[in-house]
């Protein structure tokens, strides 16, 4: 095999970090809707604190998509 | 296929002549990333002049729109910040609205100035450095508390000092990186599926079946980066918000 297929294998690999970052967003997202179904009220408030759990949990995933652009381009 | 990456490519439309200042060259030729920017800046700005012109009691069309972008920000900082956050209130939504107005011409005409690392990073560089003169200005050297929790027991201090500079230099990376990923990620999804339905369809009839897949998904992925579109814009706002909140706010940190 030559370089570009190792490239492409390595990119392939480091994009498993995405696995992580959607499992995360999974718990998230389903703790914050058992959370709001059970008190509708509140949930409005904690929107908010949502996005900023979903944004720092997706930018591990970002970091991985990355890596990826970075070894299949470097 | 056509490379996906090739949307991403920084041409020059207007070439100006290079000069030097002090050694170093500068090339400030007009480059299709540049000139989206100032597509979005114009658009924002006409936008706004158009829809508050008129402004009325009953509100028109443009006006709820914009009063709704406004309402949103304000209520923002209102709640994250507190009572201090009107301060900030021109600053974060000045921010919003460029990172959505360059994500929206992004998807609607041109070009996405916010897939360019080197637009996004100065878009975070801006705000960490807005977060560090504040918090200089404000609390003085006190700002260095920001890396001390109070209520700490001082056997986890050494340990937790330097977590708490690493996270908070991480910060203006990933701000980078999160815009930055989203909208890479995001086209080059659509630009593989659109390329999917032109190679499937030249494989014959069960190809044409998975063509129609891939054009569904296609326009699926078009409404969902509309919403990343907004919603990348939001958190970048909502996380500029909180991060000059840890400064503004420092005592009760």
């Amino acid at each position: 095999m030559d370089l570009t297929a190792y490239k492409f294998i390595g990119a392939g690999l480091a994009m498993l970090g995405m696995i992580g970052a959607g499992v995360g967003l999974g718990i998230l997202f389903g703790n914050f809707f058992q959370g709001a179904m059970r008190n509708p009220s509140a949930a409005k408030s904690q929107q908010t604190n949502l996005f900023i759990g979903m944004a720092l949990t997706e930018a591990l995933g970002i970091l991985a998509f990355v890596i990826a652009i970075m070894i299949l381009n470097g | 296929m056509a490379d996906p990456l090739h949307q991403f490519q920084i041409q020059k439309v207007v070439e100006l002549p290079a000069f030097e200042v002090a050694g170093i060259p500068v090339d400030l030729s007009i480059t299709n990333s540049v000139l989206a920017m100032m597509f979005a800046v114009a658009a924002v700005i006409v936008f706004f002049s158009l829809s508050t012109a008129r402004a009325g009691i009953i509100p028109g069309r443009g006006q709820v729109m914009a009063e709704g972008l406004f309402k949103l920000v304000d209520d923002l900082t209102e709640s994250i910040i507190g009572h201090d956050g009107r301060a900030f209130f021109p600053f974060v939504f000045t921010l919003f609205l460029f990172v959505l107005s360059c994500n929206l011409i992004g998807m609607t005409t041109y070009f996405t100035a916010t897939s360019q690392l080197a637009v996004t990073l100065t878009l975070a560089l801006l705000t960490i450095g807005t977060v560090i003169v504040v918090g200089v200005l404000r609390n003085g050297l006190g700002f260095f508390k920001l890396f001390c929790p109070s209520g700490v027991p001082l056997p986890i201090l050494p340990i937790l000092i330097p977590i708490e500079i690493i996270s908070f230099l991480m910060r203006p990376i990933t701000l980078t990186l999160r815009l930055f990923g989203n909208m890479v990620g995001g086209h080059i999804v659509m630009k593989v599926f659109a390329g999917f339905i032109v190679s499937l369809a030249s494989l014959g009839f069960l190809g044409y079946l998975g063509g129609f897949v891939s054009l569904f998904a296609v326009v699926a992925l078009t409404a969902l980066e509309f919403l990343v579109a907004y919603l990348q814009a939001f958190v970048f706002a909502v996380l500029t918000c909180v991060y000059l909140n840890d400064v503004v706010n420092l005592h009760d940190h």
